[in-house]
C-alpha cells in the first residue's frame, strides 16, 4: 500500500467537494422526467410529467386523452344494442365486463329481466373476463418490478380463459354477447367441463404466482410500505375495486348491491388487506382471482336450465327515465348512467370508468416518492388506458 | 320522465302499495332539515335508487353534509347533462331507422315529434338547459345519492367540489371542457383529454358529431343481403329485418307486438 502524498490528498478533497457541489446543484434546480406517452408500465398512452428534486418526486401531473374515442358522443347516435359494441373497447382486457352494466342499466328502465340462466351464464362470463384481466395484471406488475417469467406465465395461462370466452362468444377480447333481456346465445356442447379444466389451471397459476412473486424478497422490497393510501383518502378520490379493498374498506358491490348478478347465491369471500400499499394491493388481487375461480366452479354446477332469452320487442325502444347501474368490474367499479327519452338512442350515457377514478388519485400519491416507486405505485393501481380515456 | 309524473317526496308519504324505503326517506329528510330551501326536489325509488336537486348555493354545502353527517365518504362521478333535444333532430339517422321509428309510432299513436322540441328534463327535474349531476356512495350502508343542480344558460358556473371530494378534480376538468360549464374555485381549470386549442364544448347537444355528417349511418339491423336473398323491392324495413335474421335482433323471438 502506497503512502498518499499531501497533493493527492488535496485532489481528492476538491474532487469531493465539486461532486458535493454538483448534488447539490441538481437539488436546487430541479428536473423535470418525463414518463411516456408510450412506457411500458402505463397499458396505453398515459404520459406523466414528474418534477423531481434529485430522486425525489415534488410533483406528477397525467397527462391524458392520446386515446379519447368519445364514447359518450357516440352513445348518442347508437341504438341500445349498438352500445355494447363501443363499450366493449372501454376496458379492452376485460371486455364482457363493460357491456353488463349497460345492459343492465337498459334492462333496468326497460323493467325487463333476464331469464335465470341468461343471469347465471351472464356471471360465469363477468367473472371469466375478471379471471383474464386479473392474471395479466399479475404477470405485468412482477415484469415491472424486473421479474420477467411471471409476465410469461400470465400469458400462457390467460389464454385457457380466453379460449373459454372465445368458445362461447366467437371473439377472444371483444365478445359482443350480451343482450337486452339475455344473452344472445347458449353455451356450446363440452363447455362446461372444459371451463372446469382451465379454472383448475388458473387456481395452479395462483399457486406459482404466490410462490414465485410473493415469497420473492426483491419484490417485497420494492413493493411494501410503497405507495400507501389511507382508506378514507382513497374513498374521497373515488378509487374502487381491489384498490379500496387493500386499503381495509370491505365494500364490494358483488356482495352489497348484486342487482342482475347472481353472486348473492354464490358462496364467496370479500378479500381486503389492511395495509393499503402496493404489495396489499398485489395480494388482494390474487386471492381474487383465485375466489373468481372457485365461483365460477360453483356457478357451473348449479346452472339453471330455461331459455336465455326474455320476451323483447325486436326493435328495441327503452321507456323515458334514468337509471345508474354500476358492477364490481376488474378494475374497479364500474357504472352506467343512462338517461333515455323513450327513443330508439340513449339520450345521454355518462361511463363512470373505474381506471379514471383509481388513476385519479396519481398525483397526490406520488408526491415525494422516489422515481423507481412511479413504476411499482402506477402497476399496482393498475388501469388500462381505455378505461381512463374512455 | 318528466318532473311532473314523478312522485316528489315533499311530503314524505309512498302509495300505502309501493315499499317504503325508510334508509332512503331519512337521508332525504336530514337534508331537507339541514338545507331548509336549499333542497328543491327529490325522488326516491324504494329499495333501489334516490335523486337529490339542490339549489346553486347549496351545491357545496350539500357534499359537506353528505361527507361529515351522512357518512357518504365515496364520491362516485361528477358530470353533465345538456337538455336541449339536438337542434339536427334525427337528421343523423338512417333512413332504415326513422321508417322504423315511424312505423313503430303510427302503432302507438303517439307523435314523437312534438316531444323533440321542447326541454324535458329528468328524475328530481330541473329548470334549466344545462344540469351538472353528481353521485356519492355510503360504502358501509351501500346507498347512493345522485346531486343535481340547475346550472343558467347565463352563467354557466357551479362551485366546485375539489375541497370536499378531492377526486372531483378531473371530473370537473371533464365536465368544463366538454360543456363549457366553468367551476368555480376549482384549482386548475384546464383541458383535460382535449388538445389546449380545441374550440367547442362536445357533449353539447348543438355539436354537430362531424364523423356522422361525412359517412352516413348504415342503420340499426344488417343491411347487406346475404347470398341466397335477392332484393324483391320491398320496404327496406321488411329486407333488413330479413337480412337482419342471423345478426343480433334475430335472436328475440319476442316479435314487434
Amino acid at each position: 500500500m502506497t503512502a498518499i502524498s499531501d497533493r493527492e490528498k488535496l485532489s481528492y478533497i476538491a474532487a469531493q467537494a465539486a461532486d458535493a457541489r454538483i448534488n447539490l446543484e441538481l437539488e436546487t434546480e430541479g428536473m423535470t422526467l418525463n414518463l411516456g406517452p408510450q412506457h411500458p408500465a402505463t397499458h396505453g398512452t398515459l404520459r406523466i410529467i414528474a418534477r423531481l428534486d434529485g430522486e425525489q418526486v415534488i410533483s406528477a401531473d397525467p397527462v391524458m386523452g392520446y386515446m379519447h374515442r368519445g364514447y359518450e358522443k357516440l352513445t348518442e347516435v347508437r341504438t341500445y344494442p349498438q352500445v355494447t359494441a363501443l363499450v366493449n373497447r372501454i376496458d379492452w382486457v376485460g371486455s364482457f365486463a363493460n357491456e353488463v352494466p349497460f345492459i343492465l342499466a337498459a334492462e333496468k328502465l326497460m323493467d325487463v329481466e333476464a331469464p335465470p340462466r341468461a343471469q347465471w351464464i351472464r356471471t360465469v362470463l363477468f367473472e371469466l373476463s375478471r379471471v383474464a384481466n386479473i392474471s395479466l395484471f399479475l404477470g405485468d406488475m412482477a415484469l415491472q418490478l424486473g421479474a420477467t417469467t411471471p409476465a410469461f406465465f400470465a400469458f400462457r395461462d390467460r389464454e385457457h380463459v380466453l379460449n373459454q370466452i372465445e368458445a362461447v362468444t366467437g371473439g377472444r377480447f371483444h365478445p359482443n354477447f350480451d343482450r337486452i333481456g339475455g344473452l344472445k346465445d347458449d353455451l356450446p356442447a363440452g363447455w362446461i367441463t372444459e371451463t372446469k379444466r382451465a379454472m383448475r389451471k388458473m387456481r395452479q397459476f395462483c399457486n406459482e404466482m404466490e410462490q414465485l412473486v410473493l415469497g420473492n424478497e426483491i419484490f417485497a422490497a420494492r413493493s411494501r410500505g410503497i405507495g400507501i393510501i389511507p382508506a378514507d383518502i382513497g374513498l374521497s378520490y373515488g378509487l374502487s375495486g381491489a384498490n379500496i379493498r387493500a386499503s381495509g374498506v370491505d365494500w364490494d358491490t358483488r356482495r352489497d348491491n348484486p342487482c342482475g348478478l347472481v353472486h348473492g347465491e354464490l358462496d364467496w369471500k370479500v378479500w381486503t388487506h389492511p395495509d393499503g400499499d402496493s404489495f396489499a394491493r398485489f395480494w388482494v388481487r390474487l386471492q381474487e382471482v383465485r375466489e373468481s375461480t372457485k365461483m365460477i366452479d360453483q356457478m357451473l354446477d348449479g346452472l339453471p336450465s330455461g331459455p336465455i332469452m326474455a320476451k323483447v320487442p325486436r326493435i328495441i325502444k327503452v321507456p323515458a327515465g334514468e337509471a345508474y347501474v354500476e358492477t364490481e368490474n376488474p378494475l374497479g367499479v364500474m357504472g352506467y348512467y343512462v338517461i333515455s327519452k323513450g327513443e330508439l338512442v340513449p339520450y345521454r350515457v355518462k361511463i363512470r370508468s373505474a381506471s379514471f377514478s383509481n388513476i385519479s388519485i396519481a398525483p397526490w400519491l406520488l408526491k415525494g416518492v422516489y422515481v423507481p416507486d412511479i413504476i411499482t405505485i402506477l402497476a399496482s393501481l393498475y388501469f388500462i388506458l381505455g378505461d381512463i380515456d374512455r | 320522465m318528466s318532473s311532473t309524473d314523478t312522485p316528489t317526496d315533499d311530503s314524505q308519504t309512498e302509495d300505502a302499495a309501493a315499499p317504503i324505503d325508510n334508509a332512503r326517506n331519512d337521508l332525504v329528510a336530514r337534508l331537507t332539515a339541514h338545507l331548509g330551501d336549499g333542497l328543491i326536489e327529490s325522488h326516491v325509488t324504494p329499495g333501489d335508487d334516490l335523486w337529490v336537486r339542490v339549489a346553486r348555493d347549496s351545491w357545496v354545502e350539500a357534499a359537506e353534509f353528505s361527507r361529515t353527517d351522512l357518512g357518504f365518504a365515496y364520491f362516485s362521478f361528477l358530470s353533465g347533462i345538456d337538455w336541449m333535444p339536438s337542434p339536427f333532430g334525427r337528421d343523423m339517422d338512417a333512413q332504415v331507422d326513422l321508417q322504423l321509428e315511424a312505423d313503430e309510432t303510427d302503432e302507438a299513436g303517439t307523435d314523437k315529434d312534438d316531444a323533440n322540441d321542447t326541454v324535458e328534463s329528468g328524475v328530481a327535474g330541473g329548470d334549466t338547459r344545462f344540469q351538472v349531476f353528481a353521485r356519492v356512495n355510503d360504502v358501509v350502508n351501500g346507498l347512493g345519492i345522485t346531486f343535481k343542480v340547475d346550472v343558467p344558460t347565463s352563467d354557466l358556473s357551479v362551485a366546485s367540489w375539489v375541497g370536499i371530494y378531492p377526486g372531483a378534480d378531473w371530473h370537473e376538468r371533464e365536465c368544463w371542457e366538454m360543456f363549457g360549464i366553468t367551476f368555480t374555485d376549482h384549482p386548475g381549470l384546464r383541458h383535460l383529454y382535449l388538445p389546449g386549442e380545441f374550440e367547442g364544448n362536445p357533449l353539447r347537444k348543438d355539436y354537430p358529431l362531424l364523423a356522422r355528417r361525412m359517412k352516413p349511418w348504415p342503420g340499426i339491423v344488417d343491411v347487406e343481403q346475404m347470398p341466397e336473398q335477392e332484393p324483391d323491392g320491398d320496404m327496406p324495413a321488411a329486407d333488413s329485418a330479413e337480412a337482419g335474421d342471423n345478426n343480433e335482433a334475430g335472436d328475440n323471438s319476442g316479435g314487434d307486438a
